[in-house]
């Protein structure tokens, strides 16, 4: 019956149902962007998941910072409107409005053991597409590139096999068809 | 001659003037038209003081404390619809400007504060009055600049008064290292800047402004609910407000920082509506079955619970920032735009349809409207013994009607009483810290208004532990002969924290009693202005006359009833029509108002 947030007047817990979105922010390339971006989000309580960040138009000096955040239908349509309200955000765009986006992340995963283990590790490389990019007697580190979910199965397989370490990228999120994303 | 200005005009289009970075500082202010700069010097703004010195375009008011100029500045623009502008200095000089920054940021007024840092090559190495200005202050401005080169300088300050100026006005930093405002580069005037990404809508909708006319013509308890962006959007907006309360006959409220915007003598004004508004304005902002709000941005100290606000009504928004739709109260119809902008084409599409809100409905609407006036909510125990603060407000109006008048406040009581009785005709007359709620506002406050209008009477209408909070500024004020009048209601109390804590806390009065109090007729003689004293009813009026006559600056020590309470109010976690109302409060309902859900909000 009450959608509206909770307020200082009146505690309540809101009921509505979480989602995880990703958004693609246009940045200028300009110092202390990514440090306006990052404390809007703590400044105001609102989560991120992933974060990735690059100068992607270096002409243009022109950044693309994609976040992964998770929030109520009206805490998302809020982050949405405070980003846009920063000086330096050319755009956002909610990829997952925007519906079927192809997100991407890359991880890296150090496995040692020896034997089986070994043997097994990499078998089950071969079939996640991972490429080995350093081995030594002992240990491989794996490369691995997909969606978040595959990357996640992939690394609960490593456990019982020797996983020593795990770094990724975070989301890494671009729209289908023919048309870019405004900037 | 004539050779030399063709000299000077192939000079303009070919090459850029060339001058040093703190040259660059004044000839931007000057460029922008800033008369006055209010600021404190120090070692890191040492060259730009020395350009200060060698012209007469740009005042320097020279202020006491750098919170002072900020909230000086606040006034300025608040009262005159320009920009406000303060000079400070690295470390301490940036950090004290921070609480003036915050509330201009939350009450969205433009002012650009230049501060000097140390020089680039020593920036990150703790040096001597360095702080990290721009981390510091990049949460509380709309947008900030370290300049570490000065080939960008001028094209930074130009930006600064842009992004200050556009969109939902804000406060804007501009660090400036020492070795940039020593080194030498290109000058660009203000002409050629243009944002790159901050370009603001100004006109809304149009499919929205015609939806938002469909629900208000066929509306039959329409409200209006008009706030500071009112205010902020210019005279213009104030103009059309007016014009469409006119054309339409609906019944307006307005936040506290949107007073003004509308007369307080016409008959469609309901009074101020939120926690300590009126009962007539709070119970039409329930019950209504159509809202327009024109500026304003839904904030806790309106709504009260969002849950019970406005229950069966249909919400028109209009506002400039995306942001501020939706964020606590969900609207059926949001128009992202101009106040001025957007009223003028509801006003249009009103006309083109000729509409006629239904008469019957109206009648009924009002004459409820009347019912809940006739509560009388504001209405208190007259006192012949001691000055009731109500009254005192009261009398000061009286003396002040039609009169050019500005005012400005602190915070707490004496606050939420100037905003219930005195009564605002025109906008941009009345300076308050409404969001952040920052005690010690309003003494800088009226030496900003004061500079920018000399000839008028400009008044603080102060707290007494408010105003010690920034009193130095009394010095500014006897400096440059402006002459503020600080009328103070003397409770001897932290009256709002007391009110709080007698409704909240079992009456446990902690630590909101001010034991030790200067003598304030003595404190204005010191500083060299007038102090004067009042504590019988039966005296007030001619103490009035006298303080506006005077001309110097004066602190006016007005003995007020020490208990006294603010109503109308809201209690936390209470809906609009729980409203607790003044005289007839009893007790027990003091006692119960708030439950323990209800403590633990602000």
């Amino acid at each position: 019956m009450n959608d509206q947030p909770a307020s200082a007047y009146f505690l309540q817990t809101t009921r509505a149902p979480v989602e995880s979105h990703t958004l693609s922010i246009v940045v200028d390339n300009e110092p202390g962007v990514l440090a306006r971006v990052i404390g809007l989000f703590s400044g105001r309580g609102y989560n991120i998941e992933s974060l990735t960040v690059s100068e992607t138009e270096h002409e243009a000096h022109v950044s693309r910072i994609t976040i992964v955040t998770s929030g109520t239908a009206m805490v998302l349509e809020q982050i949405r409107a405070q980003l846009e309200r920063l000086v330096p955000v050319h755009s956002v765009a909610d990829l997952t409005v925007i519906g079927n986006a192809i997100e991407r992340e890359l991880a890296l995963i150090k496995v040692a053991g020896e034997g089986e283990h070994r043997v097994e590790a990499l078998r089950l490389a071969d079939a996640f597409r991972a490429r080995v990019v350093d081995a030594s007697n002992k240990s491989f580190v794996f490369e691995l590139t997909g969606k978040t979910r595959k990357v996640d199965q992939f690394i609960t397989l490593m456990q019982p096999l020797g996983l020593i370490e795990v770094v990724r990228t975070g989301i890494a999120a671009i729209s289908r068809g023919p048309e870019a994303v405004k900037v | 001659m004539l050779q030399k200005s063709d000299q000077e005009s192939e000079m303009a289009s070919k090459e850029p003037e060339m001058m040093t970075g703190a040259e660059m500082v004044l000839r931007a202010l000057a460029d922008q038209g800033v008369e006055h700069l209010f600021g404190y010097p120090g070692g890191a703004v040492l060259p730009i003081y020395d350009e200060i010195f060698q012209q007469d375009k740009v005042r320097h008011i020279l202020v006491r404390h750098e919170q002072g100029a900020t909230h000086a500045a606040e006034g300025y623009a608040r009262s005159t619809g320009k920009p406000g502008v303060v000079l400070v200095t690295s470390g301490p000089g940036a950090t004290n400007a921070v609480t003036g920054l915050t509330d201009a940021l939350m009450d969205s007024i433009p002012i650009v504060v230049i501060s000097g840092q140390v020089p680039t090559h020593l920036i990150g190495n703790d040096a001597f009055q360095e702080c990290d200005t721009v981390g510091i202050t990049r949460p509380c401005t709309k947008h900030n600049y370290l300049v570490r080169s000065v080939n960008d300088l001028a094209r930074v300050l130009h930006e600064a008064f842009y992004v200050a100026m556009h969109g939902r006005p804000g406060p804007v930093v501009v660090d400036i290292p020492k070795d940039v405002q020593f080194a030498t580069g290109p000058y660009v005037g203000p002409s050629n800047i243009k944002h790159k990404t901050y370009k603001p809508r100004i006109k809304g909708d149009p499919r929205a402004i015609e939806a938002a006319v469909d629900v208000l013509s066929t509306a039959r308890r329409p409200v209006i609910y008009s706030g500071g962006g009112v205010i902020n959007s210019g005279p213009e907006a104030s103009r059309l407000l007016r014009e469409f309360v006119k054309l339409s006959g609906y019944p307006i409220t307005s936040t506290l920082m949107g007073l003004g915007a509308f007369p307080a003598s016409d008959e469609h004004w309901l009074g101020m509506l939120g926690m300590h508004g009126t009962y007539e304005a709070n119970l039409a902002m329930h019950d209504c079955d159509a809202m327009l709000c024109v500026g304003a941005r839904f904030d806790d100290r309106i709504t009260g619970r969002t849950d019970a606000f406005s229950p069966g009504s249909k919400k028109i928004h209009i506002d400039i920032d995306a942001s501020s739709i939706n964020k606590n109260i969900r609207v059926d119809i949001p128009i992202i735009g101009d106040c001025a902008n957007v009223l003028g084409d509801i006003i249009a599409a009103w006309k083109k349809r000729k509409v006629k809100p239904d008469a019957e409905a109206m009648g009924h609407w009002w004459s409820q409207i009347q019912a809940w006036r006739q509560r009388d909510c504001l209405k208190y125990r007259r006192n012949d013994d001691v000055i009731m603060p109500q009254f005192a407000i009261e009398r000061l109006y009286a003396a002040t009607r039609g009169k050019d008048v500005y005012i400005t406040t602190e915070v707490g009581q004496h606050q939420m009483w100037a905003a219930q009785f005195y009564r605002f005709e025109e906008p941009n007359r009345w300076m308050t810290s409404g969001g952040l709620g920052t005690m010690g506002y309003g003494l800088p406050s009226s030496i900003g208004v004061q500079v920018a209008h000399p000839e008028s009477l400009v008044i603080d209408i102060a707290g007494d532990a408010s105003v010690l909070m920034t009193m130095q500024e009394m010095s500014t004020a006897v400096q440059y002969r402006l002459p503020i009048k600080i009328f103070i209601l003397n409770n001897q109390y932290m009256g709002m924290v007391r009110q709080w804590q007698q409704l909240l806390h079992g009456n446990r009065v902690s630590e909101s009693y001010v034991e030790s109090q200067p003598d304030f007729v003595k404190l204005a003689e010191a500083y060299g202005c007038f102090g004067m004293r009042c504590d019988k009813p039966a005296e007030l009026d001619t103490a009035i006359a006298e303080m506006i006559n005077v001309k110097a600056p004066v602190l006016f020590d007005c003995r007020v009833a020490n208990l006294a309470n603010c109503f109308p109010m809201i209690p936390s976690g209470k809906a609009h029509n729980e409203m607790l109302l003044g005289e007839d409060v009893s007790e027990e309902e003091v006692e119960g108002a708030i439950g323990a859900a209800g403590k633990v909000l602000v």
